[in-house]
């Protein structure tokens, strides 16, 4: 008896059934933006509903009151106050019902501090935030060349969540059966951070924490040996661009003109600012992130032990400008678009549920 | 190869389509018919226009002219003639010399009382050229997704596109339509090696310096029985080489057409299906 037969056509069939019901396809009408010269095929194809829905779920949200610029500094009127003393009393109780809102809207402010001493550190989530402002500030005052006049806030990546949404970390997950097939260089898996593609799954960590050559295109048009990246090293690559990609919801043709990749004159001057926002993801993450490792407890880390990072979907969610370009800077200049104190504390020092104030250390650990 | 003169018998009259005894003859070795002079119009006027398109570009680099269609503002209305208005006379010209030419070899089909095979197979070529500069632009609502006529230009354009979806390797029908491309060429070798070894059998083993025998099918099906127990047969190796190149052309137009009007995310994602069926999600 052929028995093989109907077993195999039944499972081609559900299969087949699988894709067409599961996959989610998307019916015309489709809303598509020209990026390029007619006839280059530098298009960027739109479904309705989901841009729709990402709409609605990216709305900037206001600001709970105009703060007043006048009377005595916060760190007159309250202990260890160490980075936001320059505001008013006003404009810091504003900016402190506004992180709540951003960060923890159902623990509130217990979430960052002890109630019968607000000024304590002894909560690990208020040592971080203090240098999350840090960032805050520092992307906004250094990092115009990515986030321009529009800024960010805490708000851009946690959107009323402890844990921003999009974040990232070294996986080894599912781990290799050992032996032969122990070094598959991260490949032949599924890739959560590239797109749910088989490239490298940790291509992240090679670039916005590592500063490995993106590069790999030669520039010429027959081989000179002098180019050292092979394919691995171009996975890599492409690792980090579907990462780009997804993050923003674009493709590759809004920063390149994929007739020649590393040509920036052929490139669409989006590239210049993804560029940028590269060396901003990787020195958050060497300068910002990293520092914290020790403060932050088991839970709050990846898999792998190593703290949880930064990537283009922290901020983009999906969005090519985040809250798409709404600025919520107006509100919070003194907050978070002027640097306050750039100092770093000794974060190895920390103690959690014991530490009532960590100064800044004599030698940073970290740079700011 | 020359007209032979007991092949003047298959030159017989009727089997058109349109016109009737009108074009019903030859020129030299060439069939005319009402779909000849169709095709040779559209051939010429669109060849014309693709030259007049050159004259009025920038370069007469053969590589590099290109004939480029709408910017998609124009959505699916006629464009100036400069702007993309001449891609659409040509996309309209190349369709009547293909189409013409079809139901050309479809009269001559008729004359000879052969079956349609042939126009058969060349329409799954048009419809391939048709889904990428109409269907699709059709349904995406606009000309200016068709690609544009260069030699270099149309490469880009394909390069672009794929780039669209992040990783087209991804989409399933490509993946299809490249193993069917694969497959035909495979076919078309192993079919092309057997014929030729039986017809080309080389010295002969019995009789020094003699050749051998040229090999009858009998020959050809034992090979393929001995390597690899089954052999699909003399016209059943024909089927299958139709088969697996017009299923190659068919989805190369599936995959583009499923690119576009009904997914826009990276190929890559269109896999969670797979990621999330119930025996491991």
């Amino acid at each position: 008896m052929k028995l093989w037969l109907p077993f195999a056509a039944s499972a081609g069939a559900l299969l087949a059934v699988a894709s067409f019901v599961g996959a989610g396809w998307d019916a015309p009408p489709v809303a598509t933006d020209q990026l390029g010269f007619r006839g280059t095929g530098m298009y960027h194809h739109r479904d309705v509903e989901t841009e729709a829905a990402l709409k609605a779920a990216n709305v900037a949200p206001p600001a709970p009151w105009e703060a007043d610029p006048s009377g005595d500094k916060a760190s007159a009127l309250y202990q260890n106050v160490q980075v936001l003393g320059n505001l008013s009393g006003d404009q810091f109780n504003q900016f402190m019902a506004s992180i709540t809102e951003w960060v923890a809207p159902e623990a509130g402010c217990n979430y960052c501090h002890n109630p019968d001493n607000m000024a304590s550190d002894e909560i690990y989530q208020k040592v971080v935030a203090r240098r999350m402002i840090q960032m805050t500030q520092s992307i906004n005052v250094d990092w115009k060349a990515h986030v321009a006049q529009t800024g960010v806030t805490c708000y851009t990546c946690h959107r009323g969540k402890g844990v921003p949404a999009q974040v990232w970390s070294t996986t080894l997950d599912p781990k290799p059966a050992g032996n032969m097939t122990s070094n598959r260089s991260g490949q032949n898996v599924v890739a959560v951070n590239a797109g749910k593609t088989s490239l490298p799954q940790n291509a992240l960590s090679d670039y916005l924490l590592g500063d490995k050559p993106i590069r790999v295109h030669s520039t010429t048009a027959l081989p000179t040996g002098k180019n050292p990246a092979g394919t691995k090293e171009t996975e890599e690559t492409w690792a980090l661009m579907v990462h780009m990609s997804e993050s923003l919801g674009v493709n590759c043709t809004t920063c390149h003109n994929t007739r020649a990749f590393n040509d920036w004159d052929q490139s669409p001057p989006q590239r210049v600012t993804a560029w940028h926002g590269i060396q901003m993801a990787r020195h958050l993450n060497v300068n910002y992130m990293q520092g914290l490792t020790p403060v932050f407890p088991a839970n709050r880390k990846g898999p792998e032990g190593d703290v949880l990072k930064i990537g283009c979907a922290t901020c983009h969610n999906g969005v090519q400008k985040p809250l798409y370009g709404v600025s919520m800077l107006k509100d919070y200049v003194d907050a978070v678009a002027v640097k306050g104190s750039t100092d770093v504390p000794n974060f190895s020092t920390y103690i959690p549920g014991k530490t009532e104030v960590l100064g800044s250390a004599a030698t940073p650990v970290t740079q700011p | 190869m020359a007209l032979l003169s007991f092949e003047r018998k298959y030159r017989v009259r009727g089997g058109t389509l349109i016109g009737g005894d009108l074009f019903d003859f030859w020129v030299g070795p060439f069939y005319v018919g009402f779909f000849g002079v169709t095709t040779a119009f559209f051939a010429t006027l669109g060849t014309a226009l693709i030259l007049y398109g050159a004259a009025i570009g920038p370069t007469w680099n053969i590589w590099q002219i290109s004939i480029a269609p709408p910017d998609l503002s124009y959505g699916l209305a006629l464009a100036p003639l400069k702007q993309g208005g001449l891609w659409q006379l040509i996309t309209v010209c190349a369709l009547g010399a293909f189409c013409s030419w079809a139901l050309r070899e479809v009269e001559i089909c008729r004359k000879l009382g052969i079956g349609y095979h042939v126009p058969f197979a060349f329409s799954f070529a048009i419809f391939a050229y048709a889904t990428l500069v109409v269907f699709r632009p059709l349904l995406l609502g606009a000309w200016g997704n068709g690609f544009p006529y260069g030699i270099f230009s149309h490469l880009d354009w394909v390069s672009n596109v794929g780039y669209q979806y992040l990783h087209f390797h991804y989409n399933p029908a490509h993946m299809i339509a490249v193993s069917f491309f694969f497959t035909t060429t495979l076919a078309l070798s192993l079919h092309g090696g057997l014929i030729l070894s039986a017809a080309n059998p080389g010295a002969s083993l019995d009789e020094p310096g003699k050749q051998a025998e040229v090999k009858t099918p009998e020959y050809e099906d034992t090979f393929f029985r001995d390597i690899i127990g089954y052999s699909i047969g003399t016209l059943g190796i024909h089927r299958l080489g139709l088969v697996l190149a017009l299923n190659a052309g068919f989805w190369s137009a599936v995959c583009i057409i499923i690119s576009g009007p009904f997914w826009n995310k990276g190929w890559p994602q269109w896999w969670s299906w797979w990621l999330e069926l119930p025996i491991w999600r």
